[in-house]
């Protein structure tokens, strides 16, 4: 019997998984973005699944709302539809700069396997949460309790890096540098 | 079967290694620091499924932190790629090379 938890989470890690793989296969930056924009849905259900529906809410306006929109205009706005295929110190620097590419890339592969070995170590020292945990977990009463007081110093750097982010930004593209 | 905290952290694995070949594989800006967003979200996934497994909000709080600092990166990043391409007309990394010795 496979229940409705495990029917959602294969379903919108199919999801999340596909579309990742897509963003980093396309072409065309404007479809890896909009790509990536269901990938954040996908896991949006995924949180939900986990009692965390705070959590899944900002992922979708902020993730997927607010910072997906800006990574769309810098696209649209740059107007550089396609990646450039042709190097401009012709083909031998191509092959030589494509090697060690690849190579780290199949590091990744490796970093897979490192990452869940580590995983299964850690969740078999772990004890589980009791049955009353989802309540606790999915209430965002306790989420707002915990960012202002356990978490207040943290919150009001947030407020500076904020801050320092949009100035950093508006300096940095202007047109006079 | 009911997915526990091992498969969650096996899909955020799996989603963590997509994001770092991203980065290696592509030669544009943009679409690298897509692959960057990726590799955050994958954090954000081990967080949320390890705080739901030990019944704490903890892991919830750190998620709205990384999507803060996430969207300031991507001000900052996005804005760094205006700026060179104007200098280069080019988004390839390769192409950036000033600083190389």
């Amino acid at each position: 019997m496979i229940s409705l938890d495990a029917i959602l989470f294969y379903l919108f890690g199919a999801v999340t998984v596909a579309s990742s793989l897509a963003v980093v296969t396309q072409r065309n930056p404007m479809h890896s973005v909009l790509f990536l924009i269901g990938s954040f849905l996908a896991l949006a259900g995924l949180y939900i699944n986990l009692d965390s529906p705070f959590t899944a809410v900002t992922q979708i306006i902020v993730y997927a709302g607010a910072i997906m929109v800006l990574f769309l205009f810098v696209v649209m706005l740059l107007n550089a539809p396609r990646e450039d295929v042709a190097s401009p110190y012709g083909p031998a620097y191509v092959t030589l700069t494509t090697g060690p590419r690849r190579a780290f890339a199949l590091l990744s592969v490796v970093l897979v396997v490192e990452l869940v070995l580590a995983m299964r170590q850690f969740v078999s020292a772990s004890q589980p949460s009791g049955p009353d945990a989802a309540a606790h977990v999915s209430s965002v009463r306790q989420i707002g309790i915990a960012i202002f007081t356990d978490y207040s110093l943290a919150f009001e750097a947030t407020s500076v890096l904020i801050l320092v982010a949009m100035v950093g930004a508006v300096v940095l593209a202007k047109k006079r540098l | 079967m009911e997915p526990t905290l091992t498969h969650y952290l096996a899909l955020s694995a799996v989603l963590f290694s997509i994001g770092t070949a991203g980065v290696f594989l592509r030669r544009n800006l943009i679409t690298v620091l897509l692959s960057i967003e990726i590799m955050l979200n994958a954090v954000n996934l081990t967080f949320v499924a390890a705080g739901r497994h030990f019944g704490t909000v903890d892991g919830q709080v750190i998620v709205f932190f990384v999507m803060t600092v996430a969207a300031a990166e991507a001000a900052v990043g996005l804005a760094l790629i205006i700026a060179l391409f104007r200098h280069k007309e080019s988004l390839s990394p390769d192409v950036f090379t000033s600083l190389k010795w």
